[in-house]
């Protein structure tokens, strides 16, 4: 399968490739793998390549001279690609504390919501969310999945900082900010984890295309898996899903 | 070592930035004015990935604890040796127990500092660029200890001098490409865009550029897509916000231009209040 692609160049060093501007799961899996092959065919001339929702964006390392060769030989490399989907897929399990400290914009949900905070607990933890890619802010993850009664438009005016690990939702995305930040999303929880760690390689532990499930912890299991990640002890869980 | 005495505006390491891991959500950083940078590191010897001190408008007062050789170059902010002027674009001796200080901006935003071999300060994933959270210091600070080799000269002095041109510092005319969201700009849209005068507001700095002036929009948002140094988004306020070297790896606002590397870097050596116009070039 194949989708109708559209490649362009994007700056003196790099060429855009789009797909359908949609946000679907079937569009990752098609993105993973053209990066993927693109990645092991050793074009040397490539210096790095980047996705998000429904395109990939490819760097060069030197001022492309030929666009229209450079062009071809990214399409040749997509007709070539290989499906690795069924290689099983990473799903991690990520604790969010929903307590009234950290969950600053819960009220205002509520209000206009009309629910109660459990059901907003159990909405924002039912999922199984997959990241599409990471950016915005080191290792902030994009994660595609929200229940759409959790859908809830961004801030008018965004707030200057956030705590490290607030977990938000802005229109029909959540996410955590991995460390303090100004910040556009309303935010329901906080996370003890660390989401970026420039002292273990990789820096994420999350890549696109993983799965991420949330589950609810309260104030005291919450300040003791943070003890634990800062002392090391915290064993992250994941599964491998095969499908 | 080198010192740091007392700090400027806004001072930091760069080299040529971090590659191959904005999949991880990391800028590129890196020198704003990478010609300067790179003329400077040029001018002594030194390899083009050589860490230099990035000094924006007020030099901070540096002493030199080794000998070395120096080069400064990009904006001319009247730098000193013991209080007396020295001259851009060329090599410097410098002697243990100098003091390297900064005067008067004269021209240009951004200036260079390479000293021989570049600074050892901590490298992260192949680059020394200062970046919060990546870097364990974001900035260089009052008595901050800057590592550096110690470069003792035998061979005497060449008189090795670059001049980078007048028009690098002068010229008004920013060139870049249609952007990938471009022509969903209406046509009176698109002659507003290039036709306006702007001029650099004070919320400009190493993330991005912005302008007093706003331009019509009737674009809506996209779905967050990569954007790059030089890539210009339009809010839908109609702000334009010209991304610089340590912007975020995606955005969700339309693209409307990408500069050319060379505009970059001219961009980078403007300061609040000065004026600017877009020119569009063809692939």
């Amino acid at each position: 399968m194949g989708f109708e692609l559209t490649y362009q160049p994007y700056s003196e060093r790099s060429i855009l490739i789009e797909w359908p501007q949609k946000i679907d799961q079937n569009i990752l899996f098609d993105i993973l793998d053209f990066k993927k092959t693109l990645q092991n065919s050793n074009i040397k001339q490539i210096l790095q390549i980047n996705n998000t929702y429904s395109s990939i964006l490819v760097y060069y390392k030197y001022t492309i001279d030929n666009i229209y060769n450079e062009i071809s030989t990214l399409k040749s490399q997509y007709d070539s690609k290989i499906s690795s989907k069924s290689n099983g897929i990473k799903r991690w399990k990520i604790p969010v504390c929903y307590d009234d400290q950290f969950a600053s914009d819960l009220e205002q949900i509520l209000i206009e919501k009309q629910c109660s905070k459990s059901q907003i607990i159990k909405w924002h933890t039912k999922p199984i969310y997959t990241v599409f890619f990471i950016g915005f802010l080191p290792g902030f993850l994009y994660l595609g999945g929200l229940d759409k009664r959790l859908y809830f438009q961004r801030k008018n005016k965004p707030r200057m900082k956030v705590e490290k690990g607030a977990v938000g939702i802005g229109d029909f995305q959540t996410g955590i900010y991995p460390n303090s930040s100004p910040a556009g999303w309303n935010i329901i929880g906080n996370s003890p984890l660390e989401f970026f760690n420039m002292n273990v390689n990789p820096p994420c532990f999350a890549t696109a295309g993983d799965q991420v499930k949330f589950y609810p912890v309260d104030l005291d299991q919450y300040y003791d898996i943070k003890k634990r990640v800062i002392s090391g002890e915290f064993k992250l869980e994941m599964e491998i899903i095969h499908g | 070592m080198v010192e740091v005495l007392k700090s400027g505006l806004y001072d930091t390491i760069q080299d040529l930035g971090r590659f191959g891991v904005q999949e991880y959500g990391i800028p590129f950083s890196g020198a704003m004015d990478m010609l300067s940078a790179q003329m400077a590191n040029k001018i002594i010897g030194n390899n083009a990935h050589d860490a230099v001190l990035e000094i924006t408008l007020i030099g901070p007062w540096l002493k030199f604890h080794v000998d070395s050789i120096i080069a400064i170059c990009g904006a001319d902010l009247n730098a000193m040796i013991n209080g007396i002027g020295i001259k851009l674009n060329t090599q410097v001796v410098v002697k243990n127990g100098d003091t390297l200080s900064f005067g008067k901006q004269q021209k240009g935003c951004r200036t260079y500092l390479a000293v021989k071999n570049g600074f050892q300060t901590e490298m992260v994933m192949n680059s020394r660029s200062m970046y919060k959270d990546v870097t364990p210091t974001s900035t260089v600070k009052k008595n901050d200890v800057l590592p550096i080799q110690a470069f003792e000269n035998k061979t005497g002095l060449t008189n090795s001098s670059i001049k980078i041109k007048a028009i690098h510092f002068d010229s008004e005319i920013i060139e870049g490409y249609r952007g990938q969201e471009f022509s969903r700009l209406s046509e009176t849209e698109q002659n507003s865009f290039l036709n306006t005068d702007y001029s650099i507001s004070k919320d400009s700095n190493r993330m991005a550029y912005q302008f007093e002036q706003r331009i019509s929009n009737t674009i809506t948002p996209i779905i967050t897509s990569a954007v790059l140094p030089g890539t210009i988004q339009l809010t839908p306020s109609g702000q334009l916000m010209v991304l610089m070297r340590d912007c975020q790896t995606t955005g969700g606002y339309p693209r409307i231009f990408q500069l050319t590397e060379e505009s970059i870097n001219k961009l980078s050596q403007k300061t609040v209040g000065q004026k600017i116009r877009f020119k569009c070039k063809d692939w």
